[in-house]
Order: C-alpha cells, then structure tokens, then sequence
C-alpha cells in the first residue's frame, strides 16, 4: 500500500460527508428521497473505506508510532500563533475513525428506513452528514485548535437534530439547552487551550508532546492541573458527566437514529477522545487523574440510580450511556487509556444496537416510548427482541458480551491503580464502579422485562400491528448485533492466555504510567472478574424476579417502605438537580438582567443624560428665535460653532 | 502626482450625493439606481486598494498629501495603512447593501435619504484615510449630521429623542477631543496636524509628553471615542438610536459607525499617549469586560429585536477593546478583526430584522414564533448570522474572538476567563432569540395568516400585548413570504463573506501584521 496516497486521501474523510451534506443541503428538495438517501449513506462509506486503507497502511509501518498526516495549510496565524490545518492519522485516531464512520454508516442506512416518512428528510441526512463530517474533523485533527472546531461543529449539528422536529417548543428548547450546557464545558476548553498556548507556545498535539518531553524544567504542576482541569471541563460538557450531564437526557427529542450515533456511540464519546488524545498531558497532573476518575464514578452510579426507575425506554437508554461514559472515565482516571477507548470501541456498538432496537420498537408501537405501555412484545418483535438483548447483555457486563471484556478492564485497572498508588481511594472507586455494574444490570434486565416480556399493557390494536422493521433498519440491526457480540474478543484477557490486543494496539499512542514493582497476581484478577461478572448476573435475576416472576413486588415493596418509596422518588426525579439548576443559576441570571436594566440602563444612565438634555433644550429654548424646527440647521450650526472655535484659538495663539 | 485613487474613492460617494441633490424632479427610481450605481463604482474603485496593497509595509500607501492652510500647517493628508485598510473596504461593501436593504423601506424623500446614506459614506471613509487631525476633526463631525438626519427623519416614532440622544452624547466627546487636539498642536515643537509625525515625535522617549499631560490627552481623546465605541457605561444612546434607525441608518451605524471609536484609539489615543495608555490598560480592560458581560446580559432582557441586538453589541464591542488593550499582536490583530466580523455580522442581523419587520411591522419579539415553516430561506440565513456572531468556528466570529481571548489570556488571565465567560451568554441571548423567532409553533398574527382565517385567540393575545401591533394585523392578512431575489441580493454577499473571514483567516490577518508590529513597537 502505498502510504503517501493514503495520507493525501485523509482529507477526503471529513470530505466526502460534507460533500453530502452540501448537495442534501442546497438541492435537497429537488432530488427524490431516494437519491438523497443514496447520497446521504454514500459519503459516510467511502470514509469509512478511507478510514480502513490507513488502518492497513499503518499496520504495514514498521513503528508502532507512525502516523500518516496531511497538511492543508495554515488557517490562522499571528504572531507565534500558528493553528494549521492538519490531518493526522495514527492508531489511536484510526481506531476512533472506524467507530464513527463505521458505525455512523450502519446508522446512516438505517435512517433511511427510519425516517422515511418525515417531511424533513433531505435535512435530516443534510444534518446528519454535517455531524459525521465534523466528528471526523474532531478525530483527526492535529492540534487543539481544530479539534475545538470539530467540537464545536459536532455541538453544533447535535443542537440541530435535537431541535429537527422544532414545532415542538420543548424540542426546541432541548436542542438549546444542549447547545448552552456545551458551552459551559466549551468555557473551559477554549481557556486550557489559551493556557496550553502561553505556556508551551503550541496548540500542536506533536509539538506539544515534543516540548513536555524535552522542556528543560518541565511543565510547573500548577499549570499542569489548571490546563487539564480545564480540558476536562469541557470533557465533562460534550461527554455530559457530572455536573454538566443535565443536556443529554432531554437531547432524546431528537429522532432516535441521531441519539444512537451522535448522543451515544460518537459525539458524547469526544471528552474520553480528548483525554486520551492528551493522555501525555494528563498523567502530568495525577491530581486531575484523580478528579477524573471521581467525577467518572460518581456518574456512573447517579446516572445508572436515575436509569432504575425511568420510564421513556430512550430516557433509560440516556441515563445509561451518561453512565457507561462515567466509567470511561474511571479508566481513563486509572490512567487505563487503552481501557478507557475500548469501552469506548465496545459501547459505541452495543449502545448504538440498544437504541436502534428502540428506535424499532417505537416505530413499530407508532411513536409510543412509554415502558409501562409496551409489554409482551417479544413475540412479536423477534429480531427487535434478540438486537435488545444482545445489547442488554453486553451491557450488562455478561461474558461472553463485549462489554464483559471492557467493564472487566476499568475495574481491574483502578485495583492496579490502587496497588500502584498505594491510596485506598482507589479501592473506593473501584467498589463504586461494582455497584454501578448492578445498577447497570438491573435496569437492563427491567428494561428487556417491561418492553419484552409478561404480557402486553398498552393499546391491544397497536401490539398486534407492531412488526420487526425493514430490511433497510433490519441490517444494521443485524450487524450490531454480531458486533456487540464478538468485538470484546478484539482484547482476550490474559488471564485466559490471551494477548489484549487492542489495549496493546493503542499502548504506543497513549501515555504510560510507570507499572508497579510486582504483578497484581492472578487471585485479584479473578477476584475482580468474578465480582464484576456476579454484579452483572445478581443484578439481572433481581430485575427479572421483580418485574417477570412477580411483577406486583416493586410496588408492594415502595409501599411496605416509606425510605425506599423516598428513594424511588428520589431516582424517578433524578434528585431534582434540573431543578436546583433553574431555581439556583437559570432562573436569577435571568431575574438580573431584567433588573439590571430597567435600574441601570433606564434608570440611573438615561436618567442622567435626560438630565442633561432637558437641561439644553431649555437652553434652546431661551434662544427660540433661533429654533426653526429642521434639525439639520442645529447639526449645521453646532459643525460651524466648532470651527469658529478652532480658528478663534488658532487666530488668538 | 500619481493618480489620486484614495481622493476618488473617498468623494465619489459625495459627489453622488450631490448630484442627487440636483436632480430636478423627485423621481425615486432615479434616485435609487443612481446611488446604488455610485455606491457599486466605490466598492469596485475601492478594491484595487486591497490587492495593490503590499502586506510587508508598514508606511502609509495611496497616500496624498497637498497643503491645506499652510498657515497653520494643515494639511490634506490621506493614505492607508493595516490598521485602516480593512475598515475602508468594509464600508465600501456595506453601503451600497445599506443602499439595496432600503429599496422599499423608504418612501418619504427619498432622494434626500439616498444622498444622506452617500454624504455619510464619504464622511466615514474620511474619517479612515485622514492623516491630518484638523481634516479627521472635519470628516469626524460632517459624519455625525447624516446620520443625525438619518435618525431624526427617516426613524421611527421616537425618532426625535433618539436622535438628540445620539447627539448629545457624541458632541461631549467631540469638544474634549477638539480642546485636545488644538492642545497637542501647540505642545508639539513642530507646530503640526500630521498624524505621522506626531505619532513618531509623541512615541519616541525624548520627545514624548509628560505623564500627566499625556493622561490628561488620552482622557479627552479616550472620551469621544469610548462613546463612539461605546464603552460602559456610556452606552445607552446606542439602543435608541438602533431603535429609532431605519434599517439602512442601523447597518452602517452597527456596520461602521461603532469602529470609528476602537478605529480611534489605535490610530490617535495610543501611538500618541502610549505612557498613559499602558496606565490605563487595567481600567480600560475592566471596563470592556463589564461591557462583555453587561451587554449580553442587557441582551437576555430584551424583547424588542433590534435593542437585543443593540446590546449584543456593546458585549461584541467590549471583546473589541478588551483586544486591543491587551497590547500584544494577537489582541489588537483579534480586535481588528472583530471589528471586521461585527460589522458584517450585526450588519446581516439588522438587514435581517430589517426584511422581517417590512412584512410583519412589529419588533416585538413575542409576536414571532414558528417563522422557520413559512419562511425557511430566511430561516437559514438568520441561523448561519446567528452561529457566526456567538462565533462558530468556520465563520467569521470565531477567529476574531479566539485571538482576542489568547491576547487577553497572554496579557492578564482574570479579564481573559471573565470574558470567555461572555461566550456562554452569547449563546443564550442569541439561540434564545432564534428559537423565539422562528422555532415552535406557529404563532402571533402570522399563524393566521398561514392559515388565512381570522387571528385566533393566542394571535389576538399577543396583539393585545404589543400596542402598535393592532393596525398592523390589517397587512399581516397577506401570507409572510421568503426572502425575495433582491433581499437575497444583499444578504447572500454579507453571508459569503462571513465564511470567507471564517476559513480563510490569513487573507486578511496579514494585512495589518506589519502596521500592528509598528504599533506595538511605539507602546
């Protein structure tokens, strides 16, 4: 293969989709819905084919750090700030690239069936290739800059599609929401960018890896966490963790095919990107490790706690990837990059199937989504019922599911770093993330349950009509599932004689924190394998007791308990954060602009100038045989006052 | 004498204008074509300055200078450097769209308004090109009375106030300036108006003035132009005049009217008091900020369209100062810029609501709603206007705001963070007016006149609310229609151009990289 013709191919990979969107976008209405669809799933497959020429191309390389890059030029520079626009393909960004125009085509191809009948269909796919362009441009870019201008694009296209039905007023204010909580994360992106820039005097990833590594006296610590606190800020927006995760729950106004690729399997997926893209910065500042690793198993237990009691199987979906995404962020706090993006790789398939499989079941209940309306529906529903549980199981950690494979990893790698750190709070996380794989596994199990099983409880008419899609949504379907079930082989762990070949693929792109004198020992693998696996499986027989073998006992139970009935309330309004948000920050910002204007502006500055005119006004006033009424003699006469003056000064000097 | 092709771009517009004074009959068509056609001629004769101007050089170019009143050592002195250059093309650019935008919005004399929008361009441009105080003191003050006509004539109800307002406020600052200026003739040994030579005299460190006559300079010149900027809190005559304006009079007022003041403070207040400049870096800087954040969230009170977008400047405009004030390349260069991107970005949002308002003839925020279902090619061009002034990356606004923010950040990172803090409130007001605009149901007069039923109860509601609407609902009862060819004349010119500063940053950033290195070497 030839490498240089593969390189000057990258830029054709945010290219062609954009190329799509351009021709969906501009001629839309004048091309039937089937060419647009063409056109639409088109751009994404060729870059996926791109994508897959430089993983061959980089596998024939002899380094394992090579990389293929194409550069278009500078796009900004003063000064010594120079931004180019680069691509640059290495394991770590082809590995991202495959997910997200693979993935993305399969989900491309399923819209078309999706979407079918909606008005708007030529701008969905517009939309939806914008999106994918934008991601690719976030995956490859070079430097901080232009991943910030994927970043932005990506949000951009997401505040688009969740607003695509905008009739709706609360989908409209759901896309703006998103769009203004990313900005909060984007806060502090743009700032970590600025303090990268002062300090190493590059926002090149290559060049500022070269600078940490040949700096004289080193990153000082100080800046190190600042930098990387902020980056992580805007991890927390776009990867909606807490305290920014509020935007993706309400972001499931958009049509489901979107919430699949952009709010579960790319976009929100970019922050663990980011910090693995970064991990030679990050491992700098132990400290922000540390935070990361905090904030990542915190929501993956609030989340998945919020996930046990929703009702909307999309709203259940959300809560689970905010949650799934949390512990991407427990690995990648471990300093576990490789673990981190592998959960990443595993979850973006079994995710994606999970809401495809919605997205099935509510096309075929005609737009119901409400749990506790769906039941029994598995007979009917063959493929959408075998699709949902494949991806329930690799979900749920279950082996030999794909993401048994990955969860294992995250939780083995915070008990490494607990015996590399030697501080218990590792040992905390780690039981966090436990408690959160049962929480993982019991709102699966509900979910299968209520969708799937016992008997049908909503409009009896609906569930005889309701059929598996078609073929069109049927074979996305079908490859997610296959993938859900084999890609967790990709990394067979050692502890069966494997290799965790995709963990050592990505070895030498991401950082290296110095291992620990001696081996963890086989007894604590085991011991965590058999503890992540017996959440899994304990949680799943406690879901499917409850809402299978005796569907009468969740209420029974809330009922007998008024603190469990507490915490069902507590779980059912997700500890009524959104509203302490409106009533704490939303609601005053808005209370001091009225005010501030009505007091300030109108009051106290315009008070004063009116002051100050009626003041002249009754000084014309006493001059009235002046006044002629035509303003213009006033402005005329004002102009030849001032250079009567200056020739009075200059004359009298 | 070279061909005097700065002299020809400058007064051509005013000799339109006057030719348009004698027209004997009140033909509008006439007078229409006529200044469009003059404005057109400018913009062509203007461009040869942009490709013929050599980026390595920091000296003045297409400069001319001839004696004046050598009694007193004025001079006629024009010419163009970094600093103006881009700010002379984006005037030729807005006017004749300003000229377009007022095809139908204006029928009362309207050969009077047209040779106004000329006289005021030739004042503008000479503001840009003079190189001599005493002639950028005339062009300084002959701007000021087309546009106070402008206000005054063509504006809205409150028109009178408004435009009194304007005046009233631009006039303190001008007399400071103007005792200022006459001051600094007479310190300077050399006994001269030249800009060139008192900005090298003045900078140089034997020949500089003392502090406190420095700041006492700065703070004459500072005024009038922080009130042209307009800085907080001097800024309320900005609101009502946008108010007030007709569309024409608030695109070249948004467009080009509000750099006069950052225009000013490069070329005059800090290459001539640099000591004092740098003494009033932390307070300048505080005050942009406050302007930042004071704007935008002035803005989310609104809920007239043109004073939201009016306050949304004043945020824009601080990012401007904040820029410039960090004294390092990447901020002045940033607020340059920015200037660039507020006037075409503001400039498309004021021809925007300008369109909307010709169909709708309401302002009020609350009477829109839907809009995006009955006119989805405005719809479009309001979004792209929108993503490019909360600066999305590939449009304009992001590169002016990213390199303002890096200067800020290089310079002092408390403004820096406080006024990125900005950039989220940017998007509230911005996406909040959008989605009011032109998501959601179909409401306000407009749902029946889709409908073509008498206004439901909702519709009657919001009419009821907006006093000034009822009259309206009679001309409502025709369907709201999209943009037409001529509108989209004039919009999609200013749209393009957004993309082009977005993508293609350097074009335009390496003309003012050697006037900028100048600067900042004499601060």
């Amino acid at each position: 293969m030839d490498l240089t013709s593969v390189a000057s191919a990258l830029p054709w990979i945010p290219l062609l989709p954009f190329l799509g969107f351009l021709i969906n976008g501009c001629c839309g209405t004048r091309i039937s819905r089937r060419a647009a669809g063409w056109i639409a799933c088109l751009g994404p497959l060729g870059a996926f084919l791109i994508a897959y020429l430089g993983l061959l191309a980089l596998a024939q390389e002899q380094s394992p750090r090579a990389f293929l890059e194409c550069s278009l030029g500078d796009w900004i520079s003063v000064g010594d700030l120079v931004v180019r626009a680069g691509l640059r393909l290495d394991r770590l960004s082809v590995v991202m690239a495959l997910v997200v125009t693979g993935v993305g085509s399969l989900i491309h191809v399923y819209s078309v069936g999706y979407m079918s009948h909606d008005k708007g269909f030529t701008r969905y796919f517009a939309y939806l290739n914008l999106f994918l362009s934008m991601m690719c441009i976030l995956v490859l870019a070079d430097n901080l800059v232009l991943m910030f201008v994927g970043w932005e694009g990506v949000g951009l296209c997401s505040y688009l599609l969740i607003g695509f039905w905008y009739e709706d007023p609360a989908k409209a204010s759901a896309g703006k929401k998103a769009f203004i909580v990313n900005r909060i994360g984007d806060f502090g992106f743009i700032l970590g960018i600025f303090l990268i820039f002062v300090t190493c005097g590059t926002v090149d990833f290559a060049e500022l890896f070269r600078w940490l590594a040949s700096a004289r006296e080193g990153l000082p610590a100080g800046v190190a966490f600042a930098a990387t606190m902020l980056l992580f800020l805007g991890a927390t927006g776009k990867s909606a963790q807490i305290p920014l995760y509020v935007w993706l729950p309400d972001a499931m106004a958009g049509p489901t095919p979107v919430s699949a690729l952009i709010h579960a399997a790319t976009m929100v997926t970019a922050g663990v990107y980011m910090v693995a893209r970064l991990s030679f910065l990050f491992v700098l500042a132990p400290t922000t490790l540390l935070v990361i690793a905090a904030v990542g198993g915190l929501t993956a237990l609030v989340a998945g706690f919020y996930a046990l009691t929703q009702n909307d199987i999309k709203k259940v979906l959300a809560y689970s990837t905010i949650s799934q995404l949390g512990y991407m962020f427990l690995g990648a706090g471990a300093a576990a990059f490789g673990a981190s993006i592998f959960h990443l790789f595993t979850h973006a398939f079994f995710k994606a199937l999970l809401f495809l499989g919605a997205g099935a079941v509510i096309h075929a209940l005609h737009d119901e989504q409400d749990l506790r309306r769906m039941g029994g529906l598995g007979k009917k529903l063959p493929l959408t019922c075998a699709a949902m549980v494949v991806g329930s199981l690799a979900l749920a950690g279950i082996p030999p599911f794909a993401g048994f494979f990955s969860k294992d990893l995250i939780l083995l790698s915070l008990l490494e770093a607990a015996h590399r750190t030697g501080q218990p709070v590792w040992y905390l996380l780690w039981a966090m993330g436990l408690v959160g794989a049962l929480l993982t596994a019991f709102y699966s199990m509900r979910l299968i349950a209520m969708a799937f099983l016992g008997a049908p409880r909503g409009d009896a008419e609906a569930h005889e009509a309701a059929e598996d899609p078609p073929v069109s949504m049927g074979a996305p379907l079908i490859a997610l599932i296959f993938c859900s079930a084999l890609v967790g082989l990709f990394s067979w762990p050692k502890l069966f004689g494997g290799f965790e070949r995709f963990i050592h693929y990505l070895d030498w792109v991401t950082a290296q924190v110095p291992a620990a004198p001696g081996e963890l020992g086989h007894g604590v693998e085991w011991l965590n394998l058999c503890a992540s696996v017996g959440m899994g499986v304990a949680g799943m027989a406690a879901a499917y007791f409850l809402y299978v073998v005796a569907p009468a006992r969740p209420r029974e139970l809330v009922r007998a308990s008024p603190a469990l009935g507490r915490l069902y309330e507590l779980s059912l309004n997700k500890l009524y954060v959104d509203e302490y948000y409106d009533r704490w920050i939303v609601k005053p910002l808005q209370a001091a602009a009225n005010y501030a204007w009505e007091i300030f502006d109108v009051l106290i500055v315009d008070g004063f100038v009116n002051g100050v005119a009626a003041w002249v006004l009754d000084l014309a006033a006493s001059a009235r045989k002046l006044q002629t009424g035509v303003v213009s003699y006033y402005a005329i006469s004002l102009l030849l006052g001032g250079i009567a003056l200056l020739g009075y000064f200059v004359l009298w000097v | 004498m070279s061909f005097p092709l700065l002299s020809i771009v400058v007064f051509l517009p005013a000799a339109g204008g006057l030719l348009l004074l004698l027209l004997r009959k009140e033909n509008e068509g006439e007078a229409r074509a006529l200044s469009f056609l003059i404005s057109l001629v400018t913009f062509v004769a203007s461009l040869p300055l942009f490709f013929g101007f050599d980026n390595s050089s920091a000296a003045l170019q297409f400069a001319e200078t001839r004696p004046w009143v050598p009694a007193l050592g004025i001079q006629y002195k024009i010419g163009v450097d970094g600093i103006s250059l881009m700010l002379i093309l984006l005037t030729t650019f807005l006017t004749p769209i300003a000229i377009l935008s007022a095809w139908k919005a204006v029928e009362d004399r309207v050969k009077a308004y047209y040779a106004a929008l000329l006289f005021l361009e030739t004042g503008m441009l000479g503001v840009f090109v003079a190189m001599d105080l005493v002639l950028f003191y005339v062009f300084w003050e002959a701007m000021l009375i087309p546009m106070y006509l402008l206000i005054g004539i063509w504006g809205g109800p409150r028109r009178i106030y408004a435009a009194m307002k304007f005046f009233v406020y631009t006039m303190v600052g001008s007399l400071f300036m103007f005792l200022a200026i006459l001051y600094l003739y007479m310190a300077v040994p050399a006994h001269t108006f030249d800009v060139e030579v008192l900005a090298r005299t003045l900078s140089n460190a034997e020949t500089r003035l003392a502090f406190g006559a420095q700041m006492a300079l700065f703070l004459a010149f500072g005024l009038s132009f922080a009130i042209k900027v307009p800085m907080w809190p001097l800024h309320t005559w900005l609101p009502d005049a946008h108010v007030e304006a007709p569309t024409a009079g608030s695109v070249i007022l948004a467009g080009v009217l509000l750099k006069m003041g950052t225009y000013g403070f490069l070329r005059f207040a800090i290459p001539f008091f640099p000591e004092a400049s740098r003494a009033a870096m932390p307070v300048i800087s505080i005050l942009a900020v406050v302007g930042i954040l004071y704007g935008a969230l002035m803005a989310m009170a609104q809920e007239d369209i043109k004073k939201l977008i009016a306050y949304s400047s004043v945020s824009h405009l601080g990012y401007v100062m904040l820029g410039i004030f960090a004294f390092n390349a990447h901020g002045i260069q940033g607020g340059l810029y920015q200037m660039l991107n507020h006037g075409l970005s503001t400039g498309a949002l004021f021809l925007l609501v300008g369109a909307i308002y010709e169909r709708t003839h309401t302002r009020d925020v609350n009477a829109y709603g839907g809009f995006a279902k009955l006119v989805p090619v405005y719809a479009v061009c309001l979004m792209i206007v929108t993503l490019s002034s909360i600066g999305l990356p590939g449009l304009n606004g992001f590169v002016g705001e990213f390199l303002i923010l890096a200067g800020a950040f290089k310079a002092d990172k408390l403004y820096a963070v406080l006024a990125t803090g900005g950039v989220v409130l940017g998007a509230v007001y911005m996406l909040g007016l959008y989605q009011k605009m032109m998501l959601g149901p179909l409401r306000g007069a407009a749902a029946s006149a889709a409908a073509g039923a008498p206004a439901p109860a909702h519709g009657a509601e919001v009419a009821a609310a907006t006093p000034g609407a009822e009259p309206a609902a009679g001309a409502h009862a025709a369907p709201i229609a999209d943009l037409t060819a001529r509108e989209l004349c004039y919009l999609v010119p200013v749209i393009a151009m957004c993309f082009v500063l977005g993508l293609f940053p350097n074009l335009f950033l390496r003309t003012m990289d050697a006037s900028v290195q100048l600067l900042l070497s004499r601060l």
